[in-house]
């Protein structure tokens, strides 16, 4: 069965004051048909510009080598004709800012009808009736109405179902949702996050879901993949990362995320230092500055991503399963 | 100088065109500046020997005479002071009352604000020429109308533009907390308005340099700015215009010059411009 | 009974004819920490610029330490801010890109100790760096060499370098990644424990209000909703505001991975909606009494207050219609 999405030893670098500075640095994941992969990642882990690879949206200025493999077609090298033909229709993406994603001076309907019209070579006027019938899907109320207003006239959460409307559109066999939720409240993000499991549901699409907040991916990803400074340091099934997570960043990751339940605490745990900048190279591994694990074969040598089990991680000194 | 200044003359180092005017603008001030000890040659002294002799290297008059027989190149070059000087000192004048002025008028906002805009307004709305005109009429011909007439409306633009910035800069978030840390406004606008708005307004002023010149050089070719002997690059187009046909260097020496310098003002004011405004990633 | 350091008594904030906030009432006292969570649109940041009066058009009362903020003439106002200071939520755009960091943290010693001389203000200024976590050396810095958590140091240390009577902090660490926040919310404990400072810490993020508040304020559409300790509110909310948002916090536990409860689908606040509860188009317990009738805050128990019409039922968790 071939993978939905393939990528192979990805890197992309931007350059700066002359130097390449590296954003990713050979990345290789999988993600199967009606999976959810949710990669978690703080700043500079290079998170999102891997995904950007994907559907072709990094800047002009970027380097990227490697290959990206979707239903099988190369899309690293792939010209911009047979890019827009996947772009949209079967590869999708969901940005964090629907407010800058949806074009402020055309109506939410004109949008989501002008997708079906390039993409699936309907008349506007079906493509009009379609735009309401999934308006009616992604749980819009009173969507006829909807559809002539302008993005600005709704609220955060209400433009968010829009774009996941817009991305579900044409039937993807893959969407990519980048921090769908983080600029939105905690009770909006709920509902959304329950839309996104209802839609995978029905529609069966597999979803690349890149948030740096633990608990969104938690309600959503079967397997989640941890980002470090431009690479991948932990790959495993959600269950197990969360229950024993085998790299120290994702345990100590864990340990900072304050609880509603349980003990009062008169400080919070932290980890101490920053995450690694772009740019920052380092001779072996990239989070022994801030590792509790630390030893010297960690400063000197980059740990390998190896199997363990089911799962794989980078690290010399990994926690016991 | 401070590391975004030192970004900015960096990236204007690397821009040919605007580096080229510089040194172009330079090289033009200090011939306006040396001239004297260049060239024997006075601006007023009449060579009935030479009258509307071409321009020749070889001979005394290297940029030809006019047809009084005065030396071309010694009345350009003091043109040239007059007008540089001219624009230099309007610009300055204008920068300060305008940044002044703009700066109050648009942190205080309220009724100072109106007031104050509607001053611009007002003498937005004046004919200038008219202005100047009257001002003629009733103060006699004077150098000095030349100065207040520039200055009355100089700044205008730059008032207008940087009340717009000034705007702008009262939302931002660091104004707020220069206000809750107890700051009053004059310490606001001089501490933290002004020093970032200066990128625009230096860009302003400096491309506002060749409207003022052009502005005296078209007053002085009316005959109501500068006057003989004294010579600015307009009095004497105004020579030469007259004399197109038959001494074309009279006319093309001048607005060579004066052509010289709008452009290396214009290139350089550009090249400030994408220096100062590309923010640092 | 400890007088309180500051009243809030019904404050009103409005934009035209869109009131913000309405008649919002409550009180801080000295040593505490104050949390207030509210979601976006609840008011939360307009009440901390209202306080400090950074807004214009505010009404009712605002009383520090007896004074009323609100009221006072321009030159008190600025001699009372050297007690009520502020951190805001974007790190980096509170600072003035064309000030040094070291500039930055000084300007409150040049306008309140204009008698210092340079040598000594530089000295503060580096310790003051120090005590949050950055070297003494990096005040000659510009902004915008810093990473996220370190502006919002270098905000911190602007706030505190007076040892201010009144902290409040905007979402502070809500933009810093989470390996940063525990860092950031830290320095601010060991900072307010040291100077002694009382905080009024808003946030969207229940969880880190819960630990580290003294009392917590909970605030909807520009109401104050509920008020409790940390232990009453997170354990048994009376609002069904406040057991919305407990309810929607994503949580991490393995069974997370279940059907959250699905709730009703959000509509856009209908803004001024005249008389009655601002919570009952959402609410699943409402009565015809919320229509009518705004709901007044209440003592329902010791230190706890609810402002619902049936805060005094123990109301049965219904199931959500999808």
């Amino acid at each position: 069965m071939i993978p939905t999405l393939r990528i192979d030893d990805l890197s992309v670098s931007f350059p700066r004051h002359g130097a390449a500075i590296a954003a990713v640095q050979d990345v290789s994941l999988e993600i199967a048909p009606s999976e959810c992969v949710g990669i978690i990642g703080e700043s500079g882990s290079g998170k999102t510009q891997v995904f950007m690879a994907a559907m072709g949206l990094l800047s002009k200025n970027a380097a990227a080598s490697g290959s990206i493999c979707f239903e099988g077609g190369e899309l690293m090298r792939a010209d911009a004709a047979a890019l827009n033909r996947v772009r949209g229709s079967k590869l999708t993406m969901i940005f964090q800012d629907p407010m800058t994603s949806l074009a402020p001076h055309l109506a939410i309907g004109t949008q989501l009808a002008e997708v079906l019209v390039c993409h699936s070579g309907l008349s506007w006027r079906d493509a009009w009736n379609s735009a309401g019938r999934m308006l009616g899907r992604v749980r819009v109320p009173d969507p006829e109405r909807r559809l002539h207003q302008y993005p600005h006239e709704l609220s955060g959460g209400m433009r968010q179902r829009v774009m996941i409307g817009m991305s579900l559109l044409c039937e993807p066999t893959l969407v990519i949702a980048d921090e769908p939720t983080s600029a939105l409240d905690v009770t909006v993000q709920a509902q959304l996050i329950e839309l996104l499991r209802a839609m995978r549901h029905e529609f069966g699409m597999a979803l690349a879901l890149i948030s740096h907040d633990l608990g969104v991916v938690a309600g959503l990803a079967d397997r989640i993949l941890v980002m470090y400074a431009g690479r991948i340091v932990e790959s495993a099934r959600a269950a197990e990362i969360f229950s024993h997570a085998r790299h120290p960043y994702t345990a100590e990751m864990l340990k900072c995320v304050p609880t509603l339940s349980g003990p009062r605490l008169a400080r919070l745990p932290t980890l101490a230092g920053q995450p690694p900048q772009p740019g920052e190279i380092s001779e072996g591994c990239a989070f022994a500055p801030r590792c509790p694990r630390v030893a010297a074969r960690c400063r000197s040598e980059r740990p390998l991503l190896t199997a363990a089990g089911a799962a794989s991680v980078a690290c010399h000194f990994p926690l016991p399963a | 100088m401070s590391g975004l200044n030192k970004a900015a003359a960096r990236r204007l180092r690397s821009n040919p065109a605007a580096v080229f005017a510089l040194y172009a603008m330079l090289a033009l001030a200090a011939l306006a500046l040396l001239g004297p000890w260049l060239n024997p040659n006075s601006i007023e002294a009449l060579d009935w020997l030479h009258v509307a002799t071409r321009p020749g290297l070889q001979g005394a008059h290297w940029f030809g005479t006019d047809r009084l027989g005065r030396d071309l190149f010694m009345r350009t070059l003091a043109g040239a002071r007059v007008s540089i000087g001219v624009g230099l000192v309007a610009s300055v004048v204008s920068l300060v009352v305008g940044l002044s002025f703009g700066a109050i008028a648009g942190y205080r906002g309220g009724r100072i604000d109106h007031l104050m805009l509607r001053m611009i307004e007002i003498l937005s709305g004046l004919p200038l020429i008219f202005f100047v005109i009257v001002l003629t009429v009733v103060f006699g011909r004077n150098e000095y109308l030349l100065f207040v007439s520039i200055g009355a409306v100089g700044w205008l633009t730059m008032a207008r533009i940087v009340r717009g910035q000034t705007l702008s800069i009262r939302r931002r978030e660091y104004i707020e907390a220069a206000v809750a840390s107890g700051a009053s406004a004059s310490r606001i606008i001089v501490k933290h308005v002004i020093p970032n708005l200066i990128g625009p307004v230096i860009v302003y002023a400096t491309l506002s340099v060749p409207q003022i010149i052009l502005f005296e050089s078209f007053l002085s070719f009316l005959g109501l700015g500068v006057q003989e002997p004294h010579a600015s690059l307009g009095t004497l187009i105004a020579e030469g215009a007259g004399e197109m046909e038959s001494a074309p260097w009279i006319l093309l020496v001048p607005g060579g010059v004066l052509a010289l310098l709008l452009l290396c003002l214009n290139l350089f004011g550009d090249g400030l411009r994408d220096a100062l405004d590309v923010k640092e990633s | 009974m400890t007088e309180a350091l500051l009243r809030v008594k019904d404050l009103c904030v409005g934009f035209g004819a869109h009131a913000v906030i309405s008649d919002l009432s409550f009180e801080l006292f000295d040593g505490e920490t104050l949390g207030l969570v509210g979601e976006s649109g609840s008011g939360k940041s307009t009440l901390a610029r209202a306080i400090l009066r950074l807004l214009r058009s505010a009404q009712g009362s605002v009383e520090w330490r007896g004074k009323d903020l609100l009221t006072c003439s321009a030159a008190e106002l600025r001699a009372q801010r050297r007690d009520l200071q502020i951190v805001f939520q974007d790190p980096l755009s509170s600072l003035n890109p064309r000030m040094t960091v070291g500039d930055a943290i000084a300007e409150p010693l040049r306008i309140f100790e204009p008698g210092l001389s340079a040598h000594a203000r530089a000295l503060r200024v580096g310790a003051m760096l120090e005590r949050v976590g950055l070297a003494a050396a990096m005040g000659a810095r510009y902004p915008h060499e810093f990473s996220g958590g370190q502006c919002q140091r270098i905000g911190i240390a602007r706030a505190m370098i007076l040892n201010p009577k009144l902290l409040i902090c905007d979402e502070p660490v809500s933009s810093l990644d989470m390996s940063i926040q525990g860092q950031i919310v830290n320095l601010l404990l060991d900072l307010q424990r040291d100077a002694g400072t009382s905080m009024l810490f808003i946030s969207h993020n229940l969880a880190v209000v819960r630990h580290l508040s003294h009392r917590v304020l909970v605030m909807f559409s520009g109401k104050l909703v509920e008020i409790a300790t940390p232990d009453a509110l997170f354990a048994a909310p009376r609002h069904p505001y406040t057991k919305a948002l407990l309810a929607a916090v994503p949580k991490i536990e393995i069974e997370a991975k279940g059907a959250a409860a699905p709730l009703r689908v959000e509509e856009p606040p209908a803004a001024g909606r005249p008389g009655g509860c601002a919570y009952r188009d959402r609410c699943p317990y409402a009565w015809p009494v919320c229509a009518s009738t705004v709901p007044p805050l209440a003592e329902a128990a010791t230190g706890h207050w609810v402002a619902c019409h049936r805060s005094h039922e123990t109301l049965i968790p219904l199931s959500f219609p999808t």
